[in-house]
């Protein structure tokens, strides 16, 4: 693929040191002394819905001024540049934080545009009430995403493209071996010890991803907030070493899992956890069923399940572990694991230690899982064909990769018939869906009952660390008697407690009434805009309508690399994947929206991505997704809606919207079922 | 003519392999999949002869068949087995020791300290945390905290690979590689779950492991992960290592070369005692294994400036190929590492489960383990004062008691007591008798003002299974004066002779 191919509609966007004072040298960590306090109420402002009207449009231009135009097209030079928020001239030591908030129509002092600017690069005010949507599901049945295909030509393409990369990697391989010995001692033996590692394990490492690694692992500092701001490197030797250049650039950020917006250095959030430091210190130094629990932790554990609606939880300091650790206490050898294909590696960590036995479904298909349990009850254990002592079901709430949502009303249908226990894996979901944010159940309004273990992750929504198990107490105590995880891992940290904490009452609206509400709203409205937005642009894209995971397929590896890229010159931050976290032809960049985003953030991603597809052609929808022009026909209700647009397809004409009308009619539409 | 009869021939055996096809079950349905498929969709196919070769080749996943030996059920009784099925419920009812231990779990309300306030309201005299050099109640470390928190927030929010890594990150790597001498570092954001995903990020099926039969929960579960091939040797006997060792090189002389791996701790988890890594590294080197070394007691501990076991026995970190460790212990920061070699530490980027697929470290704990390791490299007095206090508190407790027995190595602030065997068979103590004896003492203890703890280990489901001894643990803090170490080790001994000779 043409990885540079005309870039004559792009300027030169390369960082801008003059303006990044930046203290990222070799390991240079500069603290910049503590801010001083900040004034609690003009933060609140920015977020609380009291402040939502002239005082918003008031501050806007602080920020405003350097986002871009939003309705001028052709998208300009202007478009390209992220505003230059100096992330680390606005910590300046001396910047009197203390002032008193501004009052409505003074210009803000020097400081103050600093200040606000800095906090708006962490989360964006809302840029207009009607910016809000509740995530919920709308009733019926829960329907199938719809998966379409790109043309012929493309699959074909990328088959070849991986055969070339392979057919070459060999050749690379064969003349390396003999010519350029000294690197690859890892992958033979070699006096007598055996090779670190297996040149076949390693072949896609060595000869594919070699080729992208500066998409991955790219260094970061500050705040994973709105934006976020690169440490920027460079390679001499094809991405085997980076150096770190000593510049930085500040992106817009739609790649971490930062749904919420919590992400923040400042705020209640950030004010309580500092507290909580002075008060407890760093750490609990002990593992739980020691010595190591604290108030905090109860205190934790109890608000987490209220939140998510149990009796009882459990909190360790990480969710990997989380799993990692549970399954070895819930089932063992007699008992079935059925798990959903497309389970994260932690779930597939603690399932294979649990020593059960284990079986797969298809992503998503209540079919196959409901064979796949007629099967296991009546055939019973392999050769003894002795009853299963337990069946536990396992899937996630959102996946990552897909952007698709577990058929819980599915789910819960078939566990009344087939008795399993179910366990949902929460990480993505909590906090992300749902009117209230409390997950699947409530998106789907279930009662929190009918799952017996909900598991999820406190790295997302909330902005810290760890992971949770809640089910009913009774549940709970054993688990906190055979966890592995309470007796040997590490305590999860006071600090990370309190942001927990804090994230938790503002979602439920303890803290700072209307906050949490915004907050789970906007990111409802973006993650429905940016989706419906790509889809009438003409991209696939994977996964229900009310997922913040938005992923965009790019099918040909190459594009990866590309896309990154393109995306990087106009300063926005995106996550690509392929094989082997994808199926090998379904290459993708993975979109993650955040309540932190403002309208104007996604309508400078479309407007990159419309460019971008462009020239890497990577609008290949069909139109059966979605993102059709609305034809006049009527539309059937939504039970038989989707056969009715597999119908359609041959009649739909593929959507290739004109980036205005994206923009100008999104908000309206992103309201209503996305088709 | 000739011609012919080839052509006959040729024909015949077409013929016969053809039928030869059709008699191989299924060949029907491929036939006809064959056929539609490629009547309706020519390109389809293709692609999926491509892809199917490409499976076979790339993707060699192991099969397991689980498929003789099925029953043939019509849907009613499967139905009717479906009814009949109960599953039993999810998670079994308590033991009695495992109400014990929810029922005694002790709440510290506010900071853990020297001194810490139980939920109860009393204050005691706290030597159940690693808080060793007392690193919790320095303020210079708070503050660094704070400043990394105004700079960075708490989580980083997403995985390493996905711009989680933070320069703090980084800093940290570069920090602790420094600080034991070796190319390079690498952290998790969990210290209990690091050595469980890099020992299976090396060592695959067919690989040959030798342990420690007396190694970590956390070891044996990165053991039991990686499927390898394990040979134990008796605990902390290197005699019985090389005759293991001996004997699997035996073994394997005519086989293919795979990866071996020697695998121990530098001070054990559940016994407090210490490896000898010169002897080890002798071992490794003669019979070509490679060393993964677990500190996660050791690091920040032994040695002159708390460098761990290499320093403390002299040998050049570099000899180890991995040292695995904790930042959150005594550093009081969180999450574990592996420090090893470039191409070492490279590999887990990629192939560590629990780096790759969990969210980074948060900034502040990332840098407050940059701070401690600094300030332990730079005052060497801190370990040794160490020392001293833990020299204090052993003497009151292992020479002067005859009920107890401290097997942890005397440089190791975290005291093992054990009953004495003649006492577990002189009062025919089973397993579970010690541990609820134990339980009383610490009671006992907390009763009189001293919070320490059992030593706290779960059962596995991988064999062999560990006979861990019960014990008390005791940890030995900077922030209590010598005078108070020995105060509270009079009331621990006062306490256990209390409890046990009170046992019939
Ligand atoms: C489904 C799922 N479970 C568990 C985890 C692990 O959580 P953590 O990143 O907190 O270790 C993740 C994270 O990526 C996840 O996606």
């Amino acid at each position: 693929m043409p990885r540079r191919s005309s870039n004559s509609s792009t300027t030169d966007s390369s960082p801008s040191p003059t303006s990044l004072p930046t203290a990222s040298g070799k390991g240079g960590i500069a603290f910049k002394a503590p801010s001083i306090k900040s004034n609690r109420l003009s933060q609140l402002f920015s977020t609380s819905p009291r402040s939502k009207s002239g005082f918003q449009t008031a501050q806007l231009p602080a920020v405003g001024s350097n986002t871009p135009p939003t309705s001028a097209p052709p998208i300009s030079s202007a478009s390209l540049s992220l505003p230059t928020i100096s992330l680390s001239t606005a910590t300046s030591e001396n910047s009197n934080m203390d002032e008193p908030p501004t009052t409505l129509f003074q210009p803000p002092s020097p400081e103050e545009a600093r200040r606000l600017a800095k906090q708006h690069a962490q989360f964006g005010p809302i840029g207009h009430p009607s910016h809000r949507y509740s995530s919920r599901h709308p009733g019926g049945p829960f329907p199938e995403p719809v998966m379409d295909e790109p043309p012929y030509y493309y699959l074909l393409t990328t088959y070849i493209s991986y055969l070339i990369l392979i057919a070459f990697g060999h050749v690379r391989d064969f003349f390396g071996k003999r010519f350029r010995e000294e690197n690859y001692r890892h992958l033979k033996a070699r006096n007598g010890y055996g090779a670190l590692n297996s040149d076949f394990d390693n072949f896609y490492v060595r000869r594919l991803k070699l080729r992208i690694n500066d998409c991955f692992e790219r260094p970061v500092t500050g705040v994973p907030g709105r934006y976020i701001t690169l440490i920027d490197r460079a390679t001499d030797d094809h991405n085997k070493h980076f150096h770190l250049t000593g510049t930085t650039t500040d992106t817009l950020n739609l790649s971490s899992y930062n749904y919420l917006g919590f992400a923040q250095s400042e705020g209640p959030c950030a004010d309580l956890v500092e507290d909580t430091i002075k008060k407890y210190g760093i750490s609990a130094v002990s593992t739980r069923s020691e010595v190591g629990t604290q108030d905090l932790h109860i205190e934790v554990e109890d608000l987490i399940a209220r939140f998510v609606g149990k009796e009882a939880s459990m909190v360790f300091s990480m969710g990997f572990g989380t799993n990692a650790t549970i399954f070895p206490a819930l089932v063992g050898k007699g008992d079935l694991i059925i798990s959903d294909e497309l389970n994260h590696a932690s779930i597939r960590f603690g399932a294979r230690l649990s020593g059960a036995s284990i079986g797969m479904f298809k992503h998503n298909d209540m079919k196959d899982l409901e064979m796949r349990l007629r099967e296991a009850i009546s055939q019973g254990q392999p050769r003894t064909h002795r009853p299963w002592k337990k069946i536990l079901v396992v899937v996630e709430g959102l996946y990552s990769m897909e952007g698709s949502m577990c058929n819980l009303p599915g789910l819960i249908a078939l566990k009344r018939r087939y008795k399993f226990h179910l366990f949902v894996d929460e990480a993505h979901s909590i906090g992300a869906i749902g009117p209230q944010g409390r997950g699947v159940c409530d998106y789907f309004g279930v009662d929190t009952a009918e799952v017996d273990i909900l598991m999820g992750t406190l790295t997302k929504s909330f902005g810290a660390n760890g992971g949770y198990i809640a089910a009913d107490k009774a549940m709970i105590d054993k688990l906190r008697a055979t966890n592995s995880g309470v007796f040997y891992g590490e305590t999860i940290a006071p600090a990370v407690l309190a942001q927990i904490s804090t994230a938790l009452r503002i979602i439920n609206g303890e803290l700072i009434p209307g906050q949490g509400e915004e907050r789970l709203q906007r990111l409802a409205f973006n993650s429905r805009y940016l989706r419906l937005g790509l889809k009438r642009l003409g991209f696939i894209v994977y996964g229900h309508d009310d997922s913040p995971i938005i992923p965009l397929l790019l099918f040909n590896p190459a594009k990866m690399p590309a896309f990154s890229h393109e995306m990087l010159r106009r300063k926005i931050s995106v996550v690509v994947v392929g094989y082997p976290a994808t199926p090998l032809v379904s290459s993708r960049a993975r979109f993650c929206v955040s309540a932190a985003h403002t309208k104007e953030d996604l309508d400078r991603v479309l407007t990159a991505c419309d460019e971008i597809g462009n020239v890497l052609q990577l609008k290949f929808s069909t139109g059966i997704a979605g993102g059709a022009v609305p034809s006049d026909d009527m539309v059937p209700p939504p039970e038989k809606e989707i056969e009715w647009r597999r119908q359609q397809a041959a009649k739909i004409t593929p959507p290739r919207w004109r980036l205005e009308d994206v923009i100008k009619r999104g908000t309206q539409d992103a309201k209503i079922p996305l088709c | 003519m000739d011609l012919q009869e080839t052509q006959r021939l040729l024909s015949e055996h077409l013929h016969s392999l053809a039928d030869l096809f059709h008699r191989i079950p299924g060949s029907a349905i491929l036939l006809r999949y064959v056929k539609s498929s490629y009547q309706n969709d020519p390109v389809r196919s293709a692609v999926e002869l491509f892809l199917f070769l490409f499976a076979v080749r790339y993707l060699l996943a192991p099969k397991y068949s689980t498929k003789p030996g099925v029953v043939k059920l019509s849907e009613d009784e499967i139905d009717d087995l479906v009814d009949e099925w109960t599953p039993e419920p999810l998670v079994g009812r308590p033991s009695p020791l495992e109400e014990m231990e929810v029922e005694k779990r002790t709440v510290i309300v506010g900071p853990v300290g020297p001194k810490s306030k139980l939920a109860n309201g009393r204050t005691v005299v706290n030597l159940g945390s690693y808080n060793f050099y007392n690193f919790n109640a320095n303020e210079s470390l708070k503050e660094k905290a704070i400043q990394t928190l105004r700079n960075y927030g708490v989580g980083p929010c997403g995985p390493r690979g996905f711009y989680g890594t933070q320069d703090v990150h980084m800093k940290t790597e570069a920090d602790v590689a420094a600080y034991l001498g070796t190319d390079a570092c690498i952290v998790y954001s969990q210290a209990f779950s690091t050595i469980s995903s890099v020992i299976p990020a090396f060592s695959k099926r067919g690989d040959i492991i030798v342990a420690d039969k007396g190694v970590s929960y956390a070891i044996r579960k990165g053991i039991q992960i990686s499927r390898s091939i394990v040979r134990w040797y008796e605990h902390n006997d290197l005699e019985d290592l090389e005759r293991v060792l001996a004997k699997v090189t035996k073994e394997q002389a005519r086989k293919p070369l795979t990866r071996r791996f020697i695998i121990t701790e530098g001070l054990f988890e559940s016994y407090g005692d210490m490896v000898d890594l010169p002897k080890i590294i002798e071992l490794k080197l003669k019979y070509k294994f490679r060393l993964i070394l677990d500190e996660t007691w050791s690091f920040g501990v032994l040695g002159r400036t708390g460098r761990g076991v290499t320093e403390h026995q002299n040998v050049d970190a570099a000899e180890v190929d991995m040292i695995v460790g904790s930042l959150a212990g005594p550093l009081i920061a969180g999450g574990g590492f592996c420090a090893g070699s470039e191409e070492i530490i490279h590999h887990q980027r990629i192939s560590a489960a629990a780096y790759t697929f969990s969210a980074a470290l948060p900034a502040l704990l990332s840098t407050t383990a940059s701070d401690t390791i600094n300030i332990l490299q730079n005052s060497p007095d801190l370990v040794s004062q160490l020392r001293d206090l833990t020299k204090a508190m052993w003497a009151q407790l292992d020479p002067r008691s005859d009920w107890v027995r401290c097997t942890s190595a005397p440089e190791n602030p975290i005291m093992i007591l054990v009953i004495k065997p003649e006492v577990v068979a002189a009062k025919r103590l089973t397993a579970d008798d010690q541990q609820y004896l134990l339980q009383d003492v610490v009671d006992e203890c907390l009763a009189n003002g001293v919070l320490i703890s059992r030593l706290k280990t779960l059962h596995d489901n991988f064999e062999p299974k560990q006979d861990i001894p019960p014990a008390l643990k005791v940890c030995v803090t900077m922030g209590l004066t010598k005078k108070e170490i020995e105060k509270s080790g009079t009331t621990i001994r006062h306490a256990i002779t209390k409890v046990l000779s009170r046992r019939k």
